[in-house]
């Protein structure tokens, strides 16, 4: 197919899209309505189980079980790109070098690593009473790790990451959130259901099973994160590219 | 304003799929489908949207003092985010190889299969 048929193609389906799209939009109830049924049930079930934060109520413990769903399209990412960011039979394997860095750079990274990986266990920790949680703060850790790689070189940030353990933490996270749905099973007679004590409003002991959920969930995209990231800058900075050595372009 | 909002998230979708149509680079193309999946995330938090509210957060704020908007989209909207990200990485991932057997990242130019 020509580009030009392409685009053709696509105007035509872009249209008959946009018109159903514009049909519907316009039988949706008023933007900004006062009317929210599901949220306010959500409010009130919150509240009811002592979790300030409602968004981490619904995700950890109302909806708690879609989340076990969300859980293994993340660990399957990471699973998918080791197996297709192996080392190919073309390429070689190459030694990081080290980098010279400017000293205030260097500062820069020393001093704001040790303060990242604290909000990042903040974000996990509070996830049940200000916005944050387990997705948001196991971001941050893995990126808290990968100031090694900006403030230092590629050698600083492998001796702070010990992919071994990390693959194994990874997993094992996973698991334990089954492990807490089944203990629920167990205790509750529900899968997932809030079994653990629901402690004070406001404090960060409040939630239930949320807190444990959120910590899972943050040990997991931590883990994932900094195992998947490994995968893509090992193949940038510690393979051959045979391409370069066939052609030699760049 | 009214159905500007949830017509500005159609837009969104649109231009995301023009991008997608018209790409000569896989990276621009991934590029082109996390806007598309942005516009999820715009109509989501439209339709959770309520007039005077504030954040679904109560760590600083009393029960029933003001009106919340819905938490239940914007837990949606994470979960949207998550699964954003994931799609990306592994997408980027497969571009790399492509890159390594077929030596072009060019949609257009990757026409015969290979074994």
């Amino acid at each position: 197919m020509t580009a030009r048929a392409r685009l053709a193609v696509f105007l035509a389906a872009a249209a008959v899209i946009a018109a159903f799209f514009t049909a519907e939009c316009t039988d949706l109830p008023p933007f900004g309505t006062d009317s929210h049924p599901y949220g306010e049930r959500a409010v009130a079930a919150a509240l009811d189980r002592r979790t300030a934060n409602v968004v981490s109520s619904v995700n950890f413990d109302i909806r708690a079980f879609d989340t076990l769903g969300e859980e293994p399209i993340l660990f399957g990412t990471v699973l998918g790109a080791t197996l297709l960011l192996r080392q190919a039979r073309d390429e070689r394997h190459r030694r990081a070098e080290a980098e010279r860095v400017m000293p205030t750079t260097r500062l820069f990274g020393a001093l704001l690593l040790p303060v990242t990986l604290v909000v990042g266990v903040y974000i996990v920790a509070h996830g049940q009473l200000s916005p944050g949680g387990g997705f948001q703060g196991g971001v941050v850790l893995a990126t808290a790790l990968h100031l090694a790689y900006v403030a230092a070189d590629y050698r600083a940030l492998k001796k702070l990451r010990p992919l071994a353990v990390l693959d194994v933490a990874d997993s094992l996270a996973a698991a334990s959130y089954s492990l807490i749905g089944l203990a629920g099973l167990i205790a509750g007679g529900a899968f997932l259901k809030n079994v653990l004590p629901l402690g004070t409003f406001n404090t960060i002991t409040s939630g239930g099973t949320v807190p444990v959920l959120n910590a899972a969930v943050g040990v997991e995209v931590a883990c994932g994160l900094i195992a998947l990231l490994a995968h893509f800058l090992d193949q940038t900075i510690e393979r051959t590219d045979p391409d370069q050595q066939r052609y030699g372009d760049t | 304003m009214g159905t500007w909002v949830f017509l500005a998230a159609g837009w969104v979708l649109l231009i995301a799929l023009y991008g997608l149509v018209t790409s000569r680079n896989l990276i621009h193309a991934i590029g082109c489908l996390a806007v598309a999946q942005s516009s999820t995330y715009l109509l989501l938090l439209a339709v959770g949207y309520r007039r005077e509210a504030t954040a679904p957060v109560y760590s600083d704020l009393t029960p029933g003092t003001r009106p919340v908007v819905d938490p239940v989209v914007q837990a949606l909207a994470l979960t949207d985010v998550v699964v954003g990200a994931t799609v990306t990485a592994l997408l980027l991932a497969l571009t790399i190889q492509l890159r390594k057997r077929h030596h072009t990242v060019d949609p257009q130019a990757l026409i015969g299969l290979k074994g």
